[in-house]
């Protein structure tokens, strides 16, 4: 394995440009945002972040496309993409690389997200554990909207067209997870098909991680969802070349 | 004997409709610097990718160092350091946090890469700009740089896609002077326009044309298939000299006699052997006996360019280039 000196590359030109610093900024206003206004935090008058992670999906549905579009698109602009992929790293490697500090980027916008915990924890009570839950649910479903992203940029060399299809298929991993819009297949699915859909979007696994319930199946849905991103990814990156 | 260092066997690689390698084989050996020549979209790039495994063939195999570059690519590309053409890099890192990249990449660590990377940083002059952002830097240390990881790690192939493309005729020459060092030691190949750099560095040279090898031989060889191969051109004060160039054209080896008027009156005499031969005794002979001034004479070695020429001019109809 030889992920570490593409990790750390990553990470270096994230921190090298001002794409590290206008992500996180971005990320913390617009959680602030979703959390005080929209989730009506105060207003709740609850001791608990629920208003906060109930928003993420929304919140990532932009954010991580944002970050994956340029994994790759970039590079193959650039034409850096033929000096990494002359490199005696594998493709599986650089893959892995590129996505785990993209995820890395997301972890810590979430982290410096800690005075909201803080805040929770001076004007009440709340249930810790289930605040663990939330981050670890909220970090888990950020990795598969990048997976998907990070896929969607291997197949092309422009960010603008990575970024606009892969936001249109998160939004479908997202929908399908709504009641609302697994109702309306109901009439014409068998109930089995429906029932499918609504396993294979994000929400129905991120809200029982959400609300506290750890259950290793959700768990392990999304570090699925992740793998099969990612080998979908190099197989894209590997059938892309020039 | 040793095993060749580079073997290529039936290269052919097709974008789409469009074939950009047709049929390409060859092997280097330990000591050779090869020449790619040939014409934009000849074939020179898209064949050197795939000697770097950065491209797949459609067909035929690689062998580097005796390693199968398909099957195994990372043991592959650990013996190979590749200029990409235009030297692509990292705009946002320096110098040094690029070449630390890609020797952390080829598994080079702790003192080894530092040590590495200072006497790189030397050899290519690198020094100044250490510490600049990539983008910032002019294209000659680009260029430098591009080279710097392509020779970090001290490999036993090295293959440089027109490495002094784009440079001024000083930096043109260190590069050529950096090439002869590590010929020494290693197998390199390198792809130019420029037909000079053959005989600067080249140990041997091949002539591409729409994806296929034309010609394989040292750069002697190559020249010796011009046409003017040999050949022997007088200088003369006046405009005509009667009688000379009669006599000239009546030597038995003589194939044919060119005359050019040049300016002020002078004249140039081209003197062409027939099959093989070498004239110049016997054109300096003929010379002394017809008694003639003459300001200069000499044998021409034969123009690169001419055989260039020659050999890469499509001679049917219009032909889909491939990638450059």
């Amino acid at each position: 394995m030889n992920i570490s000196p593409i990790y750390r590359r990553e990470m270096r030109s994230y921190f090298s440009t001002p794409l590290a610093y206008v992500f996180i900024v971005i990320f913390l206003m617009l959680a602030g945002i979703f959390t005080f206004y929209l989730g009506g935090f105060f207003a709740r008058a609850q001791a608990d972040l629920e208003p906060f992670f109930t928003w993420h999906p929304w919140l990532y549905l932009f954010l991580a496309p944002a970050l994956g579009m340029r994994l790759w698109a970039e590079e193959r602009k650039t034409g850096t993409f033929e000096l990494l992929m002359t490199l005696p790293v594998s493709m599986g490697d650089a893959v892995v690389g590129k996505f785990l500090a993209a995820w890395s980027m997301m972890g810590i916008s979430l982290a410096l997200t800690f005075p909201m915990w803080i805040t929770v924890n001076v004007l009440g009570n709340p249930d810790n554990g289930v605040i663990a839950a939330g981050y670890l649910g909220s970090l888990l479903m950020s990795g598969a909207y990048l997976a998907v992203s990070a896929c969607i940029s291997a197949t092309t060399r422009n960010q603008v067209i990575a970024f606009v299809v892969s936001v249109a298929a998160c939004f479908t991993f997202l929908l399908m997870g709504f009641p609302l819009i697994l109702d309306l297949f109901r009439p014409w699915l068998p109930a089995a098909a429906v029932n499918f859909m609504g396993t294979v979007g994000f929400l129905q696994h991120f809200e029982s991680i959400v609300r506290g319930v750890v259950d290793a199946r959700d768990v392990l849905y999304f570090i699925t969802f992740i793998g099969l991103w990612l080998y979908a990814g190099a197989w894209a990156v590997d059938h892309h070349r020039t | 004997m040793t095993a060749p260092r580079i073997e290529a066997t039936g290269l052919r690689k097709e974008f789409g409709r469009i074939t950009a390698v047709e049929d390409i084989s060859f092997s280097v050996e330990a000591g050779e610097v090869l020449g790619f020549l040939g014409p934009n979209g000849a074939g020179k790039t898209t064949t050197m990718r795939m000697l770097t495994g950065y491209l797949r063939p459609t067909r035929g195999a690689i062998s580097i160092c005796g390693v199968d570059i398909l099957a195994d690519p990372v043991r592959a590309k650990k013996r190979i350091g590749y200029l990409p053409e235009g030297a692509p890099l990292y705009p946002e890192l320096t110098p040094s946090t690029l070449l630390r990249f890609t020797g952390q990449a080829r598994g080079l660590k702790g003192k080894e890469l530092e040590d590495r990377m200072a006497r790189t940083a030397d050899q290519v002059h690198l020094g100044q700009v250490w510490n600049q952002s990539i983008e910032t830097l002019s294209k000659g240390y680009k260029r430098r740089l591009g080279l710097a990881q392509a020779i970090l790690h001290d490999p036993e192939v090295l293959i440089l896609d027109e490495p002094t493309d784009g440079l001024d005729p000083n930096q043109k020459q260190e590069v050529r002077q950096l090439v002869r060092q590590m010929a020494l030691s290693k197998v390199i190949i390198i792809s130019t326009h420029i037909l000079e750099e053959v005989n600067a560095v080249c140990t041997r040279a091949v002539i591409l044309s729409d994806g296929r090898i034309v010609a394989d031989g040292t750069p002697g060889q190559l020249e010796s298939m011009a046409s003017d191969h040999n050949a022997v051109s007088i200088l003369l004060p006046t405009r005509d000299s009667p009688g000379f160039v009669q006599k000239l054209e009546k030597l038995p080896s003589v194939r044919t006699v060119e005359v050019l008027p040049e300016s002020d009156g002078r004249s140039l005499l081209q003197a062409f052997p027939s099959e093989g031969n070498l004239i110049l005794g016997e054109v300096a002979d003929l010379i002394g006996e017809c008694g003639i001034s003459v300001l200069q004479i000499k044998q021409e070695p034969g123009r690169l360019e001419e055989v260039f020429r020659n050999l890469t001019l499509p001679t049917g109809g219009p032909r889909h280039g491939g990638q450059a």
